[in-house]
Order: structure tokens, then sequence, then C-alpha cells
């Protein structure tokens, strides 16, 4: 069937819509990640218009976060605090990556900034999953029980001014950490369309030292209002965000993320790393080879010029 | 009383003069309605040539039929390797193009239409594109153009179809133009040209009125018109669908 939609301008079927919705679902249900560094490029793939793949996604995020957010809710394993130091950067961040997007745009570069973001970003955090995983498979099977818990980090991160407490994970810290990984991260959001739960939650563990418990918790919470904040600000300069892609991304996308959960439940931690790291990068790979290899057109075209 | 009678007779005559052969045209539809399903839509372009005098023993009647979607101006960006990877590097404005153009003719394109008379009336796909802007510094602006045609080809949206209108009798023809589902909204201007010999002897224009209907002229109106409401009305939808999918998945699986 056949559904056009009101603001890509392009008729896609939505049987696929609904399939690719639920394969990212099932991914993100398995590996406990949003899934948006998969559907953004997904969609380019099947010719929606990246400046409306990117704007829609990030309200695609917001509505699954929520769904998501609603366990960690009863669960208490939200820091409010925590994740209201990440909003405030989150925040500045989306505003300041929604300026720098709508530049590019006008000079015709943004297709290329959102593929090298992709590009690297993918490249690092899958290549470090990868070996990180690997390493956790070759101990387990050597010492045959789980690896000894490492000490925290506490350097830099605990020598800065303007401490604050954070009662839910256990912290007394400085918040100009959680301010810039927010930042950081809400620029990110805006220009790759994702929610950068695979950016913030390792940065949460490893810089911040926050207890894995409340991680994914506290970046769902972030990621909603950062997300919300996204579309607002693309629906406002754009005009790009396509809400019947978003709800039909969604409704596949909830369900395979149930069906996801089942599964990501009956396979080990250390293998489910290792499938993902791969998954990461077999889509970074794709997206290198269509920057390093010669495009079959060399022209493009866009209509944003001349207004 | 008489010259006035006499004036109204060489007003009425006066048309006739001009063009002793005139189209009378019928379109299978007028308007085409973009709905949610909307998967393209085939025009059944038909009509006669009303003529007073007996057909004229010169050369057979060929008939070229041309539908344009609105023209705007468009960016054309070129890629080169720079630093090992592709980067768009110029970029060309190309003045007009239109967003959708066929032409459907009923022999091969120069056998019924000369070059000059092409470039009078811009029949031919090169000629439906303006590109005059060009920046001084790029020599070959032409490529740019090409690279609009050429990619619009592929796409289905620019189409050249020779003989495809069948023509009887030298006074009844008719086409089919096929509309890919990647229209956007406007008036496609849709011109019919009679010719003799490569000239134009007679033409016609009307409008095929493209547009949204229903629930996408709702959601476009409102993306464009009142963005802040469209935004929180996308966010509130996407909120009540994820959390409903999700519900209605727990309700299943609890049974």
């Amino acid at each position: 069937m056949q559904i056009y939609l009101p603001i890509a301008e392009v008729s896609v079927n939505a049987f696929l819509l609904l399939g690719l919705g639920g394969l990212v679902g099932v991914l993100s249900g398995m590996f406990g990640v949003g899934g948006g560094f998969l559907m953004t490029p997904l969609l380019f793939f099947i010719g929606i218009p990246p400046a409306v793949a990117v704007a829609t996604e990030a309200n695609q995020i917001v509505a699954s976060s929520f769904s998501g957010v609603l366990a960690h809710f009863r669960r208490r394993t939200v820091d409010f605090k925590m994740g209201g130091v990440l909003l405030v950067g989150g925040l500045t961040g989306a505003a300041l990556g929604v300026v720098v997007f709508n530049y590019l745009k006008g000079l015709g570069q943004v297709d290329l900034l959102v593929k090298l973001c992709y590009v690297v970003f993918l490249g690092v955090v899958g290549g470090l999953m990868f070996i990180e995983s690997l390493n956790a498979i070759r101990k387990s099977r050597s010492a045959g029980g789980a690896a000894p818990a490492k000490r925290r980090q506490r350097g830099w991160v605990h020598a800065l001014p303007l401490k604050m407490r954070f009662r839910t994970s256990g912290l007394y810290i400085s918040a100009i950490p959680p301010l810039i990984v927010g930042v950081f991260v809400g620029i990110l959001s805006a220009i790759m369309g994702v929610g950068g739960g695979f950016i913030m939650v390792p940065a949460m563990i490893y810089i911040l030292g926050m207890p894995t418990k409340v991680v994914v918790g506290t970046s769902l919470f972030q990621i909603i209002f950062v997300t919300a904040f996204t579309t607002m600000l693309h629906a406002t300069t754009n005009y790009t965000v396509d809400v019947v892609l978003a709800v039909l991304l969604l409704v596949g996308g909830v369900i395979g993320a149930q069906i996801g959960t089942q599964i990501g439940t009956k396979l080990k931690a250390e293998q489910l790393r290792v499938l993902l790291a791969m998954m990461v990068l077999a889509v970074c790979g794709k997206l290198a080879l269509d920057l390093l290899l010669q495009p079959a057109e060399l022209f493009s075209l866009g209509t944003d010029g001349g207004h | 009383m008489w010259r006035a009678l006499l004036v109204l007779l060489c007003v009425a005559t006066l048309p006739a003069q001009a063009a002793e052969e005139e189209i009378v045209l019928g379109l299978s539809q007028d308007r085409v309605a973009i709905t949610s399903t909307f998967d393209g839509s085939d025009i059944l372009v038909f009509g006669a040539v009303k003529r007073e005098a007996p057909i004229p023993d010169a050369e057979p009647l060929e008939v070229v039929i041309t539908v344009s979607g609105p023209s705007k101006p468009v960016m054309v960006r070129r890629k080169e390797k720079k630093f090992g990877i592709w980067v768009n590097v110029d970029s060309v404005l190309v003045d007009s193009a239109p967003s959708f153009y066929a032409v459907a003719t009923s022999a091969p394109f120069n056998e019924v239409l000369t070059n000059t008379e092409d470039l009078r009336y811009k029949v031919s796909i090169p000629q439906a594109i303006r590109s005059v802007g060009a920046d001084m510094n790029i020599q070959d602006a032409q490529d740019f153009a090409q690279a609009v045609i050429r990619i619009r080809e592929a796409e289905g949206l620019y189409s050249l179809r020779e003989d495809t209108v069948a023509v009887d009798q030298q006074t009844l023809f008719r086409t089919s133009i096929k509309m890919p589902a990647n229209l956007i909204e406007g008036d496609y201007k849709t011109h019919i040209y009679l010719t003799r010999g490569g000239n134009v002897v007679s033409q016609f224009a009307t409008d095929i009125d493209v547009r949204k209907v229903g629930l996408e002229r709702f959601l476009f109106n409102l993306s464009r018109q009142q963005p802040v409401i469209y935004g929180l009305m996308s966010l509130a939808i996407a909120i009540f669908a994820g959390w409903g999918a999700s519900a209605a998945f727990t309700v299943l699986r609890n049974r």
C-alpha cells in the first residue's frame, strides 16, 4: 500500500515503513538503544530527503523514549537532578545544532555534515564496543567468571568547581562535565536526528561515573526533552517534520521493541554487544563508502537556493 | 443597427481566420487529488480538430502535447573529490525548471516540430528549462542544466514520449499522460500544438489542477501556517501513538 507523505512529498510503501520501524525496534529492544542512529541512515537509503529524515526521527524518538521512561519512573531509576543539568546543556546544544544545520543547508553541505558525523561517531563507538566486548568474551572464557569491577576514574572531573550533590546517583561532582556532555549530545541530536543515547550512556558511565542502573532512565529522561525541543525547532524553522512518517515508524518500532526485548533476554550480554558493534560498523562502512567512492551521479538538486 | 451587426460578425469570424484548424479538447480529469494513498495518475488527453474548410492537402497533421508542472528555481550542485572524499563544490542556480514535464508527440520529435518552432514555443525538454544567471567562474554551466534533465528523467518526472499520440483521420487525437506519485502541488499547464510540416498551425492551452486534499491538505497547511501548533501536535500524536502501541502490546501479552 503506497502512502503519500504530506511533508516529505514522496510516496512510499506503508508496510516498508512499518517494517523498517519494526526492524529497528527489534534491534533497539535487544540492545537497549534508541535506534535513531540506525533509522535515520535507513530513511536516507529509501529516499526520504535527509532534512525530513532528521527532523522526523527526532519526533519519533520523543515518543519511543517516553514509553521507555515510564518503566524507569516506576522503578525510580531516574536521577532528575542529573537529568536536569544534562537537559540545560542539551537544550543549548540543540539550539546551536539547528543553527549550524540551517547554515550548512544554505551552503549545500548539510548532507556531507550529517554523513561525516555518522561515519565518525558510528566508527568510534562501534569500534570501541567491538574491542571491549571481544575482550569481555575472551576474559569470561579464560577466567570462567565475571571480570573484576574496575575502580572508577577520579581524575580531572572531580577537580572542577561548581560542585553539586546528585542523591539518586550517589555523586558529589562539578556540574560542568554533565553540562558539557549535555551540550555535545544536544548538537548531535539536532544534526544527526538521534537521541544521542549511544554517546551519552558511555559518557555517563565512564566520564561522570554514574551507577549503571540509573544511567538508562536518566538518559531517556533527558532525551525526551532535547528531542522534543529539536522537533519544535525543525518544525518551526525548516517545516520538515512529517507526522505521518513518524507515526508509521513509531507503531512498527514499539511493536518491534517488545519482540526485541524478549529476544534480548535469551542472549548473553557480551554476544549482544558484539552483534550491536558489528551492526554499527556495517552502517558506518556503508556511509563511508558513499563518501569515498565516486558516486554514479555527481550532480544533485536542491530547492532551497534562491529564497 | 446594421453597423453593430457588422462589427459583431467581424469579431465572430476573427478567431476563425487566425487559425483555420481549431482544437476542441477533452481531459479525463482536470483535477488531480493527492490523497494519502496517491500513487500516480493517468490523464487521458483527447480532442478533435474543428475546421470550416476541407482538410488541407499539404503535410499531414501532427499533434504535440506538453504537460508542465510549476516552475521553480533549482540549485544544482556538483561533487568533486576533496581530501579523499566526495564533496559538493560548485553550484549553479538554474533560474526556472518545471517540477514535472512530459512531451507526447504523434511522430518522432524532429519530424513534428522544426528547431525554430521549438525555440519559439519552448516545447522540448531542454527549452522548458531556463538558465541564464550562471556564475562567471563556472565554464560548463550547460552541464548543470543537463544534470537537471538527467536526474529528473531518471525519477520519471521528465519524459519525451514520441509516437504516443494517436491521430485518426487528421481530426481526432488522444494520448494518456502518466503522472508519477512524487508530484508537487500546482497548476500543471497543458499545451496542445497542431503542426504541419514542422510548423505550428494552431495551439490550445489549459490547466490541470494538482492539489493535496483531505488530511494531506490539512497537515501541509498547518505545518506552514501554524508551525508551532503543528510541532506540538506531532509530539502529542507521536507520544500518544507510542504509549498506545506499547500499552496495547502489554495487554495482548498478559492475556
